[in-house]
């Protein structure tokens, strides 16, 4: 069982500020109007998503890996029904999403980036209604809001309005509300942003118990602990474009070597990257500018020493080194030349 | 179209009116009061009016009650629904097509405006004191204009709604609904506009008076507006700003 997404060459350019940047994190794109030079007078154009394919399979944890603005949530509004694609398809098991879209609404679970709970309602009353829009009787309503309550631990405050909240609880709220209608795919956009290690836990908790019964889930997220931990396979995304594909593991071992020692000098030549190149175990050297150096090897600390042994030789100044291991930060890094949290 | 779903949504909407029952009803009811008890009561008794004013007054009442009823309670939630904290998402998700959750707010808009507007009826008669004529002759017409006025009113709430910010609401009343309800014929007759005849052909463009003449010649013999030029225009404003408030909708609900 479960249910699969498929994504054909989506895109998708807005050309109006997307409304409040409702599903953008934490800024906003405010259109430049008065005060914009003439000659800029140019359309409000943002490729959110440049020609996106993806298959995620039915039952899959299925991470959405890149940084802010990278068209994580866009990706997830269009799977939602909620982002209109400006062309390409997208599909939920055999329903086209933009055009059986009650089809495809009753087959899925959403948390949005930011909770977005009906501030009118205490929190009983947000999941009996959740569970009476998707057409539950009284009873299964009742004993679902019960049972979720009580798993996200929420039921002493069952009775309060949600605008007295917590952000941890609003956030544990929006995922009992996603899970209220027993959706087969269950779509949480950056689930764990803001959240206390200790719920974060709690959240990967629910999320393998969820999947267990055969759930699709997808998640987005930009951190690699999170992606690599939950996802069976992951998507890295930048620019609307997907720039690497496959489980965590298949993704690490394509990093050439493996480990990344990112090294600062006082200055870095071309002599010294062809030494660096040289050295035992080394894949790669690149080097962004004239002080530093990233090398790829499939050994971390035993290197250091004829790191340093090179840099004398060269007269150059090693001033700070740091080791990673093989890690989807690392990937990242190796496929947009920017680190995850820039 | 999924009933389930609708009849879900407007149970929601008639939870919250219920629990905010006490606040809605003295916003809904306080103002016309006032303003009914001044104007049909003080000026009146005081002789600086005559007293067949009362009849004039009343149905104008009803229909400022109405309109300012079916839109606040469409307008105000939108507006704070579509903002950053986007409570209308969950809503928009239920299985249902999106257009129907806007037909559902104005269904549920109607039927506050209705009631504001059947409370206006006995409130404003008792605060009025002797000396108003109603007739229920037309009961047919009546019905038909209330529903209409019903429709405008949560419609145009919807149309507002979707088109003003939060940081605009003020600007919305002070320079849509306060000149709408001056210029809408609800405190004086429109035949009483012969004086100002730009005037009086320039508040044709205002859907509050035939609102007031509507109920006016429904509700009294006093001098009004032929009812079913009132019935045409109501219906083809509501058509229009249907229209224009569907589109609205969808463009604030989807990105």
């Amino acid at each position: 069982m479960g249910i699969g997404i498929r994504l054909e060459n989506l895109r998708k350019v807005y050309d109006t500020p997307p409304p409040s940047a409702a599903r953008g994190a934490g800024f906003s794109f405010t259109p430049m109007r008065s005060g914009a030079p003439k000659e800029k007078k140019k359309k409000f154009e943002v490729v959110a998503l440049d020609g996106v394919s993806l298959e995620m399979r039915p039952g899959e944890v299925f991470g959405l890996l890149g940084p802010n603005g990278a068209g994580k949530s866009t990706a997830i509004g269009v799977l939602t029904t909620r982002t209109r694609p400006t062309s390409g398809r997208a599909f939920i098991g055999d329903f086209d999403i933009w055009r059986e879209q009650v089809k495809a609404k009753r087959l899925i679970g959403v948390v949005a980036q930011r909770p977005n709970l009906d501030f009118a309602l205490t929190a009983r009353e947000v999941l009996l209604f959740h569970g009476a829009y998707f057409g539950q009787n009284a009873r299964e309503r009742a004993r679902r809001t019960g049972e979720l309550l009580e798993q996200f631990k929420l039921t002493d405050r069952a009775d309060h309005m949600v605008r007295t909240f917590s952000g941890g609880m609003m956030q544990r709220l929006s995922i009992a509300r996603a899970m209220m209608h027993d959706p087969e795919i269950l779509f949480l956009d950056e689930p764990s942003a803001g959240l206390d290690p200790q719920t974060r836990l709690l959240l990967w908790e629910i999320i393998r118990g969820y999947n267990k019964l055969g759930k699709t889930i997808v998640l987005t997220t930009h951190y690699m602990d999170e992606a690599d931990t939950l996802s069976h396979r992951l998507a890295i995304i930048d620019h609307g474009k997907i720039i690497a594909q496959g489980t965590p593991q298949e993704l690490k071992a394509s990093i050439p070597g493996g480990y990344l020692l990112r090294l600062r000098f006082d200055r870095v030549t071309e002599e010294l990257m062809a030494e660096l190149k040289k050295l035992p175990g080394v894949t790669e050297v690149r080097s962004a500018d004239h002080i530093a150096a990233d090398v790829y090897a499939d050994r971390g600390g035993p290197l250091i020493a004829s790191i340093v042994n090179t840099a004398q030789a060269a007269a150059i100044e090693l001033r700070d080194v740091h080791i990673s291991e093989p890690s989807l930060e690392n990937l990242f890094l190796h496929h947009t030349g920017r680190s995850l949290r820039d | 179209m999924n009933w389930k779903t609708f009849y879900a949504l407007l149970s929601r909407d008639g939870h919250v009116a219920r629990r905010n029952l006490l606040p809605m009803l003295v916003q809904n009811l306080l103002q016309p009061m006032l303003l009914t008890f001044v104007f049909g009561r003080v000026l009146t008794t005081s002789g600086m009016m005559q007293g067949s004013y009362k009849s004039v007054l009343l149905p104008g009442i009803m229909a400022i009650s109405m309109v300012l009823a079916g839109v606040q309670a469409v307008a105000m939630p939108l507006i704070a629904e579509f903002q950053f904290t986007r409570e209308i998402e969950d809503r928009l998700l239920a299985p249902m097509e999106i257009g129907w959750l806007a037909v559902e707010k104005i269904v549920a808009g109607m039927i506050q405006a209705l009631v504001a507007g059947l409370v206006v009826i006995p409130a404003a008669w008792l605060t009025l004191g002797r000396g108003v004529n109603l007739n229920f002759e037309h009961p047919l017409e009546f019905v038909a204009v209330c529903l209409l006025v019903a429709f405008f009113s949560s419609v145009g709430g919807l149309a507002l709604g979707c088109s003003v910010g939060q940081t605009q609401i003020g600007l919305m009343f002070s320079l849509v609904l306060a000149p709408m309800m001056m210029f809408g014929c609800a405190y004086y007759p429109w035949s009483a506009l012969r004086a100002f005849p730009v005037l009086q052909y320039a508040v044709l463009i205002n859907p509050l008076v035939y609102a007031s003449e509507g109920l006016r010649g429904t509700l009294t013999h006093v001098e009004h507006m032929n009812t079913w030029i009132v019935i045409a225009v109501l219906a083809s404003v509501n058509v229009l700003l249907l229209a224009l408030g569907l589109k609205k909708f969808h463009g604030k609900a989807v990105s």
